[in-house]
């Protein structure tokens, strides 16, 4: 019966080619940007080099601090990090903890040239958090960020930059007016990689001033790295009690009075930069979640109608074929079976379509280099998500007109009629 | 084999109400071989598709094998439909995008049984109607004539015990009606199969058992 049904869902999409098309080039089109933006989210989101341990590791990434008056948001400072995050290393169900800075620029001139770099301050541990792919060399220690050596880290491109290509370990790089001597050269690490990507990597405590030490807001992430991804709700309940005892210590208690964060994971601590600062949020990330499903429902929802349309006039046009299997015993429901696998015959047809085309558009940003050190790929689990989005296509632009063609009597749809 | 008892059809309309058949009573016995004639217009097709269980009666009741089937929900008309009435149009109403052999076969995709059997059931069906060269062209391939063989073939391939032709030579010349007729004859002489057959061809009705007249939706004779 299937094979019955294929051969008439093929005979039907090649019989109306325009129709065929306009179907096909909507669901390909609005798969393909769903494809694109999924994998764009995957490649920022998933566990990848150097976040290698993503699925176990949490942020804290933004801190607000708030008083009557008055309310301040940003990422966090070293005082409260040091005071009451670091110490969360000495849990049982937390590896270590990390503390970076956010991403600057600074600037170098070499032999008249001025060279922009990306520059993150970073502790020792920083390294053992992360999994960076050194070329060449290694990366310094918590015991050199402790005695403020002046130390660096660079990745492959500013090696060539700064020395043609050279080995550069022992060498010595001059940015924003201060000198570092390299011990180690890294894989280049993408701009998407939130808490890790940079030019070059020196010692925290190589900061031009020490005032960095009492502040509460500054430019400071901490990275907690679980032992297990099952401590993480655990850990996530710890920090919010160290939060509560933090708020009993605050440098300056006549402006600010509470402060509200989270130990997130990184989607998590992306999602809470959209929310209103200075309210407890349980759970972030589900309502990211839940926007970005109401943005991707609201982009299907076009070609949805318009497929839905389509079929409408198909089954108009299919009305004496309808009319003569149901005279010869098929009850509503086996024709809406039909029907819905022929839908999603198209819709597979349309799937594929789109994933050539999210190939394309990849490869395409891929090669322009629109986003620096960006390799973005389709695996198989971003290909499961657009099999899942093509399914969900085609059974739902199937629905109403299938119920449309149920409600058609025999006799009806002999006459040509519809319902 | 058939019973209809005081069967009416209405058709309504925001407007106007039409009556299509009115108090219809009519007892066909197994192995019978009826004619329904009468004016275009008077409800002989709408007869026809009450007793095929395609429409439903707006008063009265019908009865296959003596039971009513008033009340019967999509799926066991379905099933009835399926194994004990076969139908014959006027148009054809061959599935295009379909060959011949897969035309035939669509009665059986509804019934438990294997590919391999139905192709065996399609095949010998297009022998009897004398199409077995023809199996797999496209409808569109076929004349007239050969295409009403094919939906007659549809029509047996699942052996119903009653046949429902509605005007099956109307769109044929003389002597493809005959050997369409012929057919039918063959197959109620033969199989025993009960017919009832609508149409406009007195010399059609007379090589049938029986002639049902209707005139403006009531039974005449």
């Amino acid at each position: 019966m299937i094979k019955n049904y294929l051969k008439v869902a093929l005979k039907v999409l090649s019989r109306r080619k325009f129709f065929t098309f306009i179907s096909l080039f909507g669901i390909g089109v609005t798969l393909m940007v769903l494809l694109v933006a999924t994998a764009l989210l995957d490649y920022v989101f998933a566990a990848r080099t150097p976040e290698v341990h993503a699925d176990r590791m949490l942020g804290v990434y933004q801190l607000t601090m708030q008083g009557k008056d008055d309310t301040e948001t940003a990422p966090p400072g070293y005082a409260f990090l040091d005071r009451y995050v670091r110490p969360m290393a000495k849990l049982p169900s937390v590896e270590r903890v990390a503390l970076v800075t956010g991403s600057q620029t600074v600037v170098s001139y070499l032999d008249g040239r001025k060279i922009q770099s990306e520059l993150r301050r970073a502790d020792g541990e920083f390294w053992r958090v992360l999994a960076f792919d050194f070329v060449e060399g290694g990366p310094y220690t918590v015991a050199d960020d402790e005695a403020g050596h002046f130390l660096a880290v660079i990745s492959e491109t500013t090696r060539d930059r700064f020395f043609g290509g050279q080995a550069a370990v022992g060498k010595t790089i001059e940015v924003d007016g201060q000198r570092f001597r390299v011990v180690g050269v890294v894989r280049d690490v993408p701009v998407l990689r939130y808490s890790s990507s940079a030019d070059l990597w020196v010692p925290v405590t190589t900061a031009k001033t020490s005032a960095y030490k009492e502040e509460w807001l500054s430019g400071f992430y901490a990275l907690i790295l679980a032992r297990s991804r099952a401590d993480l709700p655990q850990i996530k309940a710890e920090f919010q009690s160290r939060l509560r005892e933090a708020e009993r210590h605050l440098p300056d208690p006549k402006t600010f009075q509470h402060l509200y964060t989270g130990a997130d994971t990184l989607f998590e601590g992306v999602a809470r930069m959209f929310l209103p600062a200075g309210k407890a949020v349980a759970n972030p990330g589900a309502r990211l979640r839940a926007v970005l499903l109401a943005l991707m429902l609201g982009f299907m929802l076009l070609p949805t109608i318009n497929l839905v349309n389509i079929n409408l006039s198909r089954i108009l046009d299919r009305a004496s074929e309808i009319g003569v299997r149901r005279a010869f015993g098929a009850s509503s429901r086996t024709l809406v079976g039909q029907f819905l696998i022929e839908n999603l015959v198209l819709t597979l047809i349309g799937a594929a379509i789109g994933l050539v085309l999210a190939l394309g558009v990849l490869h395409g940003f891929n090669v322009s280099g629109l986003i620096p050190q960006a390799h973005f790929a389709l695996n198989f689990r971003i290909f499961f998500y657009g099999l899942a989005i093509a399914v969900f296509f085609g059974l739902f632009s199937g629905v109403y007109p299938a119920w449309r063609m149920s409600k058609l009597r025999p006799v009806q749809a002999l006459r040509g009629r519809s319902a | 084999m058939i019973h209809l008892q005081q069967v009416g059809k209405l058709y309504r309309t925001d407007r106007v109400e039409t009556t299509a058949l009115d108090n219809i009573n009519l007892e066909i016995g197994k192995g019978e071989f009826i004619s329904v004639m009468g004016p275009s217009g008077c409800g002989k097709s709408t007869l026809l598709n009450l007793m095929g269980l395609l429409d439903e009666p707006s008063s009265g009741s019908v009865a296959l094998d003596g039971k009513a089937i008033d009340g019967y929900g999509d799926r066991a008309l379905s099933r009835v439909r399926n194994e004990r009435i076969g139908f014959i149009f006027q148009q054809f109403h061959l599935v295009p995008d379909l060959s011949v052999v897969d035309n035939v076969e669509i009665p059986l995709l509804y019934r438990r049984m294997s590919n391999r059997e139905r192709r065996k059931a399609a095949l010998a069906a297009l022998d009897r109607v004398g199409l077995g060269s023809r199996t797999h062209h496209f409808p569109t391939q076929l004349s007239g004539g050969q295409q009403q063989r094919v939906a007659i073939a549809r029509a047996i391939v699942g052996r119903p015990g009653l046949l429902l032709a509605d005007e099956p030579t109307g769109n044929l010349d003389s002597q493809m009606g005959d050997e369409i007729m012929g057919i039918l004859e063959d197959l109620n002489q033969k199989e025993g199969t009960t017919i009832v057959m609508v149409t406009h061809d007195p010399r059609m009705a007379d090589k049938t058992h029986r002639v049902v007249r209707l005139f403006d939706g009531r039974q005449v004779q």
